[in-house]
């Protein structure tokens, strides 16, 4: 596509570019070409404009030999023709102008004055095509680096994309190590539980598997992907942990990047429940009104526990996946009260079904 | 005793998980000459069981409520043979510089646990014999191995102590300073005094220097409770604190603390 025909207001500045060089044809006319000052006007202004829809013809004769991969003569071969050809045709609708305008009686004669300017009129018209030449050379080299530039930001984007996915998709290995050890113990005591178990691990791991792959998924999935995580925490920590939850129905259809909430309630687990000699409960709030998501990951922890490295890996990682999808449009709170932590969430309500 | 021919030993397992210790149990009733003499839950139990019952033998994991397993290790000394059972295989090497005798990661299987428990006997049984020899070494206190043992650029947030059974935790934030006393310190918070067996250099490497200034030989003081230094004799000087104690100040120690104050 012609980057200055595609666009009226590049057309319009690079026409007023011309101008001034009309103003030189004028004078070129006028002073060396001994026209009077009225023929050189009406003459000049016109035919300069005209040159000028017909200089933006050699964008295509540039663009077709680039300076980088065409051989310096082909490149000269081609402009210097380029301009001859257009420089001829343009002293032809020169002439046919001046035999218009001399059917007024004002430009009585022009015709033949002119005639005496012809080759003057070939010369400005090869260097104003070569200018112009010159000119879209430039303005490929803008293009082609902007374009070198979004391509290399697309591929930054990719990468991170990647990175994300590969964060998604990690499940945590102490986790596993862990819901192993218990199986372990109850292999001998208790064999139908043992096996219960591995049903509940092998679940949770093929719906973690899955959903890496994936942009974006029903509220519902996840959530039902945190309950087969928390059957298998059940089963490691009993009656330790306790759940709450309070979800709207119609939130469940909302779309949300896949493993959002999960490393939540695993954090809820490892650094909250776990440190509590009693237990405590994790209450997951959704609602959604106006638009908006918004979701509340709340669970009791010991403020006097022993702080556990690794945290806050988690928390950050749903934090940029949520800036990285939403921008300004996502919020993401961290709050302690008392012997609760709270994570807040809110972010627009996507139904791809409804938008489509 | 009815058994002469094998020593009994005394165990105590500690999981805050029901599933994990009963993989131990069920491990340990292939060993009639081990006893399980208690079974804890979490940190605080722990240093009460092994204080009151004084076991050969600690089956420990690291992550659990209110004491992690190296705290409890610390609080507990180590005349017990301790085993490290965890999922995380990132603590071995600080297992092994508090002397653990081995370190079991979940899961386990049996094989992998007797090879630990021989380990143990053997270890009992030396230190059984190393202990009536002459020549014996003191070694270090476990609070001394805990400080090299900590894992570097990261200082201590809290400092667990015991005072018989009983465990306090002090924040960092609430420590005013720290006075050595022989082969103890004494550690001022909230105007109490919590001793601990740990020398005061182990204890200097082991807080943060932007918070904590070694002042004398015996003191290290919480840089924000000082209010004040005021001359003291002909060239020495005291820090007083902002609840009106007052430290002795090493002449060493002033030109530390100025350079601090001067920054």
């Amino acid at each position: 596509m012609h980057p200055i025909l595609g666009q009226l207001r590049r057309l319009i500045a690079y026409l007023l570019s011309w101008l001034p060089l009309s103003a030189m044809l004028v004078y070129l006319l006028a002073v060396p070409g001994g026209l009077t000052w009225a023929e050189a006007f009406a003459l000049g202004i016109p035919l300069c404009l005209l040159y000028g829809f017909m200089c933006l013809s050699a964008w295509y004769s540039c663009r077709s030999t680039p300076l980088d991969r065409a051989g310096a003569l082909q490149v000269a071969f081609t402009h210097l023709l380029g301009a001859i050809v257009v420089s001829g045709i343009w002293i032809l609708a020169a002439k046919a102008l001046a035999h218009e305008l001399s059917a007024f009686s004002a430009f009585n004669g022009l015709e033949p004055r002119l005639s005496k300017n012809l080759p003057l009129l070939f010369g400005t018209g090869i260097l104003l095509y070569l200018l112009a030449v010159a000119f879209f050379y430039v303005l490929l080299a803008v293009q082609q680096s902007q374009e070198a530039k979004e391509r290399e930001m697309k591929a930054g984007v990719l990468a991170r994309d990647a990175e994300l996915r590969a964060l998604k998709a990690q499940v945590n290995p102490h986790f596993l190590f862990n819901s192993l050890n218990s199986i372990s113990a109850l292999t001998s005591s208790d064999p139908a539980k043992a096996r219960e178990m591995c049903i509940l691990l092998g679940d949770f791991l093929r719906r973690t598997l899955g959903l890496g792959e994936k942009a974006a998924i029903p509220l519902e999935e996840e959530l039902s992907l945190i309950s087969s995580f928390l059957a298998v925490e059940k089963v490691r920590f009993g009656a330790r942990i306790q759940m709450e939850e309070n979800i709207d129905k119609d939130a469940l259809d909302v779309f949300v990047p896949p493993l959002l909430l999960q490393p939540l309630v695993e954090n809820a687990v490892v650094h909250g429940i776990s440190n509590l000699i009693e237990g405590g409960s994790i209450k997951l709030e959704i609602h959604s009104r106006n638009g908006t998501l918004s979701i509340v990951v709340e669970n009791s922890f010991d403020p006097d526990s022993p702080p556990r490295r690794r945290g806050g890996v988690g928390l950050a990682n749903v934090r940029q996946r949520l800036a990285t999808r939403h921008g300004n449009l996502a919020t993401f709170d961290v709050k302690t009260e008392g012997d609760r932590y709270r994570v807040a969430i809110t972010m627009p309500a996507d139904r791809p079904g409804h938008s489509s | 005793m009815t058994q002469p021919t094998e020593k009994k030993f005394r165990a105590v397992i500690v999981d805050d998980e029901e599933l994990a210790r009963q993989v131990l149990r069920e491990f340990l009733t292939a060993h009639p000459e081990i006893e399980i003499a208690a079974e804890c839950a979490n940190g605080f139990e722990a240093v009460k069981s092994v204080t009151e019952l004084k076991p050969d033998l600690v089956f420990l994991d690291v992550q659990m409520p209110k004491l992690d397993g190296f705290e409890v290790l610390e609080l507990i000394g180590t005349n017990a043979a301790v085993v490290f059972v965890t999922a995380h295989d990132n603590y071995a090497i600080r297992a092994f510089e508090v002397h653990a005798v081995d370190y079991l990661l979940k899961p386990f299987g049996c094989d992998r646990f007797e090879a630990a428990l021989t380990r143990a006997k053997e270890r009992l049984s030396s230190a059984a014999s190393a202990a009536t020899s002459p020549t014996a070494h003191p070694a270090p206190s476990p609070s001394d191995l805990a400080a090299t043992a900590r894992p570097p650029a990261q200082y201590l947030d809290r400092i667990p102590v015991r005072d018989g059974t009983r465990v306090f935790i002090i924040p960092i934030a609430k420590l005013d300073y720290a006075e050595a006393q022989d082969d103890y310190i004494a550690l001022c918070s909230e105007s109490k005094k919590h001793l601990k067996q740990q020398t005061i250099s182990s204890l200097e490497s082991a807080l943060d220097p932007s918070r904590f200034l070694r002042i004398h030989r015996s003191y290290i003081v919480n840089l924000e409770r000082v209010a004040r230094i005021e001359p003291y004799g002909k060239d020495s000087h005291v820090a007083v604190l902002h609840n009106g104690t007052q430290l002795p100040v090493s002449r060493a120690g002033y030109a530390r603390l100025r350079e601090f104050l001067d920054r």
